[in-house]
């Protein structure tokens, strides 16, 4: 039982590191921009709750009414001001640029909190639990946290693949020269496509703020989870990723109860495991 | 035929890098009017379709459009101005179906004749494939295609960029058999165009570059085959 009820806790955990994985696949896909500086946006998009919720005094949950579009609105003008420079036929140039990013965002985050833990208090919420069967209990809030996960991976291939917005999205990705043509301004595009990119950041931020204490220098960590989930899963395929989260989840949590200190090792095997046997990953998106 | 040019370009120059691959072009194309562009295998007749469509950087007032500088406007603004092109090599979006292709053609929603079910009608293969993936058609329909999503756009010159290249004669005859039907609701065209006798018999008038200079225009039809070639081969 104790298996079973670690691989249930293993996939609803899965749903938070899709959340972590969702941005970056987008971003990548469409604009081919690998984005360091990923976790430290979530964690920022966390501190942004803390304060909001501080502030306010609104649930948690509630700050991403105010949350989500203060990170679309950074997420526009930090593609449009910085990111859009840097892309071209070099790969390199915005590799720097977010790590650079990142390390601002790091240091930018201790000097205004400082490096002690934080956490958000959900209230009720977060101890609720729903038995299902002898000694496995499903939390409300984890649970809350894979349905909107699947949900997020449900919306953004429905934007993906039956809205304008989409179309600008791929055409855009598979050929920014022909694009323009059309009339469509590929430095806008990419700035709607981080703009996407940093809601579903803020989403993971706000859901890693209630779930687990963060700090400052939490970011990188759930960049590789992040990671991780996209490669698993397959370059460009976001129900991949999906399910790459869920792999990645699962392996930790029976890591973890084969041996606690085993949890984020035996994340990383299956992924490298994954990596050895199939490099394009579990499901890659098909090209045409 | 007005006497204003709808497009024009006044001393063009353009650089790719450190190379200049045109040096001060002018040239210009009446409303209506068909301009066949012909020129040897790197005598800048594509530098000159992306220039005048600002995928190339250049000076404003190098090239105007319906009495208007452009030619440092970025291309995405260029197409909503009415200019749109059949790029060399198609160059279809791999990732949209046939449909969606289309669709986007349509992208800057400017009012007049064409729109999906008219891109049908010119070419009823299309409708029967629109939901495949544009990778999957034949070299012919995806030109085809790619003609259909400039006509999308429903513009008035349109710039035809080495249509017959890589297509099989009987494919190449068919498309420049719809061509009356394409620019004949006065719309005006440039076409480049390897083959020499093709391009002079589709058009008004023809443009000749040498090595990124205009070796010969005339009046298509006034032009002798010895003018031709010595402007071609500059032999």
């Amino acid at each position: 039982m104790e298996w079973v009820n670690a691989i249930i806790q293993g996939i609803l955990l899965g749903g938070l590191y899709a959340l972590f994985a969702a941005g970056l696949s987008l971003i990548f896909g469409v604009m081919r921009l690998v984005n360091v500086a990923h976790g430290d946006l979530i964690v920022m998009a966390a501190f942004l709750a803390l304060v909001v919720t501080q502030t306010l005094g609104i649930h948690p949950l509630a700050t991403l009414m105010i949350v989500i579009p203060v990170m679309a609105g950074i997420g526009y003008a930090l593609q449009r001001g910085i990111l859009n420079r840097t892309l071209g036929d070099d790969i390199l140039p915005p590799l720097l640029v977010t790590f650079g990013l990142s390390v601002i965002l790091q240091n930018g985050l201790l000097e205004i909190f400082s490096a002690d833990n934080q956490k958000m208090n959900a209230g009720a919420i977060e101890i609720m639990s729903i038995p299902v069967a002898d000694k496995i209990n499903i939390g409300v809030m984890p649970l809350i946290v894979f349905g909107v996960a699947v949900a997020v991976i449900a919306g953004l291939q429905w934007v993906f693949y039956r809205t304008a917005l989409g179309r600008a999205f791929r055409a855009t990705s598979d050929n920014q020269s022909i694009a323009q043509l059309m009339g469509l301004n590929n430095k806008h595009i990419f700035g709607l496509a981080m703009a996407l990119a940093l809601v579903v950041v803020a989403l993971a931020g706000v859901f890693l703020g209630v779930r687990t204490s963060f700090d400052p220098s939490v970011g990188p960590g759930r960049l590789i989870f992040g990671f991780e989930a996209v490669i698993i899963g397959g370059l460009g395929n976001l129900w991949g990723t999906l399910i790459g989260g869920i792999i990645l989840g699962v392996s930790q949590n029976i890591g973890a109860q084969i041996n606690p200190g085993w949890q984020l090792l035996a994340g990383h095997i299956s992924f490298l495991v994954v990596l050895a046997f199939r490099p394009r990953g579990l499901f890659p998106r098909i090209e045409g | 035929m007005s006497d204003a040019p709808l497009l024009e370009t006044h001393n063009l120059i353009s650089w790719y890098g450190d190379f200049q691959a045109l040096f001060g072009i002018d040239f210009h194309v009446m409303p209506g009017e068909v301009v066949a562009v012909i020129g040897a295998n790197g005598a800048g007749k594509s530098t000159l379709i992306n220039s005048i469509a600002g995928l190339l950087p250049g000076e404003a007032g190098s090239v105007r459009f319906a009495g208007q500088s452009i030619g440092d406007w970025p291309a995405h603004r260029i197409a909503y101005l009415g200019i749109t092109i059949v790029p060399e090599g198609r160059q279809l979006f791999p990732s949209l179906s046939t449909e969606e292709n289309l669709i986007i053609g349509g992208q800057t929603a400017r009012p007049g004749p064409w729109n999906l079910a008219a891109v049908y009608d010119l070419f009823p293969v299309l409708a029967e494939r629109r939901h495949q993936p544009s990778t999957s058609l034949s070299g012919g329909q995806q030109q085809m295609v790619a003609i259909g999503r400039a006509l999308m756009s429903n513009p008035d010159i349109i710039l035809f960029d080495e249509i017959s290249l890589g297509l099989a004669p009987i494919i190449i005859n068919d498309i420049y058999a719809a061509l009356p039907r394409i620019i004949g609701e006065g719309m005006s065209a440039v076409i480049v165009e390897q083959d020499i006798s093709r391009a002079l018999k589709v058009s008004d008038r023809a443009c000749c570059l040498q090595e990124g200079r205009v070796s010969l225009e005339g009046i298509s039809a006034e032009l002798s085959r010895d003018a031709v070639n010595q402007a071609y081969f500059g032999i």
